[in-house]
């Protein structure tokens, strides 16, 4: 289970960095391709921090389920997991709209299609 | 004396509305805990999001003139916001015109043509709520003043993204034993655990509650919030204490759009960190401000035998 959940956390990131122009590294990054990849996916876009802890909540987490399963903290892994796809798929949504944070448009600027 | 003792106000729109019961709550504390509080006079929006986003330099000089009256008009050396979006701006005021001279050079323009001097930088240190409690009256004493235990209730605390973030304008966090840590918050577990509620393990204290997203994509906001609600109890937890009125209100809203909308009912109350702590000081929870909330957590407090 802690395997399924840390690779789709990694696809999430890895569609990120696509959506970027950018190819997913391989590299680690205190033993996790995870961190690594949200290390990359941060550059150049500060607010994309805004999931680094929850990055590594999830690293945490996999290393809690190390000992075995345990039902509370694979719940708690997959609530990770999902904020993670949320918060990236909102931020794609919206990326290039403004640089308050993650999210919020420039109220007056001109529609790119006008 | 601490030189938290008595501190410029700086309320800031949200505590004014949505948010009046943590303006309440934490006038309530302040006075129960005999630390003062002197409202910043003509205070004006700090820039939020808005500003922020249509002229970036005019925010900085909105901030900055809060600071300015503050320091010059009023002679504190400290400003208290307890709303994150202020805290973060009057932060990131600070750390702009110490850096950048486009921001000091516009910041300087306009306060001459409005008539007042221009906020110069280490003029006033800006302060969170959870600062003010925990530096200003401390944990140890904190706990002596408690009459109504917290004991028996399980809290998730719940800091948002604003708090502490991004890094580079909070140099006074991770700064060692004592200090309060980017990565893991914990100002608002201490003064808690003080009061004696049972903080619960919470991986989602700083995520993201979609605040941002909530006009343009609010099904993305209440899916945020309703993982939240949902992590927290899954961590054992009947409240999340709250310290920005923009994560509270969202929190609140979209736990009934969840329940609307999705289908997803979940019963975790939301309070103020500053209601529980004049709970355990001894408050009503109608001095507090708790009628005030959407989240209805009075059964909840009588549950608890705290109300």
């Amino acid at each position: 289970m802690r395997e399924e959940l840390l690779a789709r956390a990694e696809a999430v990131l890895e569609e990120w960095l696509r959506a970027r122009g950018e190819t997913p590294g391989a590299e680690m990054s205190e033993g996790f391709r995870l961190l690594a990849l949200h290390r990359q996916g941060a550059r150049g876009s500060p607010s994309f921090n805004a999931c680094r802890e929850t990055c590594r909540e999830i690293a945490y987490h996999y290393n809690l389920l190390a000992g075995g399963a345990n039902p509370r903290h694979e719940l708690m892994m997959g609530l990770l997991v999902q904020h993670l796809e949320l918060f990236v798929r909102g931020k794609m949504e919206v990326e290039g709209l403004g640089d308050f944070c993650c999210a919020s448009r420039p109220l007056r600027r001109e529609p790119e299609n006008a | 004396m601490s030189k938290y003792q008595k501190v410029a106000y700086y309320p800031g729109c949200a505590l004014e509305g949505t948010a009046h019961a943590y303006d309440r709550s934490t006038k309530a504390v302040g006075k129960a805990l005999g630390l003062e509080l002197d409202e910043v006079r003509n205070w004006n929006c700090c820039g939020a999001m808005e500003v922020k986003n249509v002229d970036p330099k005019v925010q900085t000089y909105l901030s900055s003139r809060v600071m300015s009256i503050a320091a010059n008009e009023m002679a504190h050396k400290v400003v208290m916001a307890p709303c994150n979006g202020c805290y973060h701006n009057l932060k990131k005021a600070e750390h702009e015109l110490a850096h950048d001279p486009a921001s000091r050079e516009v910041v300087d323009r306009i306060s001459k043509k409005a008539g007042h001097a221009p906020y110069q930088t280490g003029q006033v240190e800006t302060i969170h709520a959870l600062d003010w409690i925990k530096d200003g009256i401390g944990e140890g004493e904190l706990r002596r003043r408690v009459k109504n235990s917290l004991k028996g209730l399980k809290v998730a605390n719940y800091y948002g993204c604003m708090y502490t973030r991004p890094r580079h304008i909070f140099p006074e966090k991770d700064q060692g034993p004592g200090s309060e840590s980017i990565a893991q918050p914990h100002f608002m577990d201490d003064l808690l655990a003080a009061a004696g509620a049972e903080n619960v393990d919470f991986p989602l204290k700083t995520a993201c509650c979609g605040g941002a997203h909530t006009l343009s994509d609010s099904d993305t906001s209440t899916k945020l919030v309703l993982n939240i609600l949902r992590a927290a109890e899954a961590a054992g937890a009947d409240v999340i204490a709250t310290e920005c009125p923009t994560c509270h209100s969202g929190l609140e809203m979209h736990q009934v759009r969840a329940e609307k909308v999705l289908g997803q009912k979940t019963k975790v109350k939301m309070l103020y960190f500053t209601q529980l702590l004049g709970i355990a000081l001894g408050l009503s929870p109608r001095k507090v401000g708790v009628h005030e909330n959407v989240s209805d957590g009075v059964a909840l407090l009588k549950e608890k035998a705290l109300a």
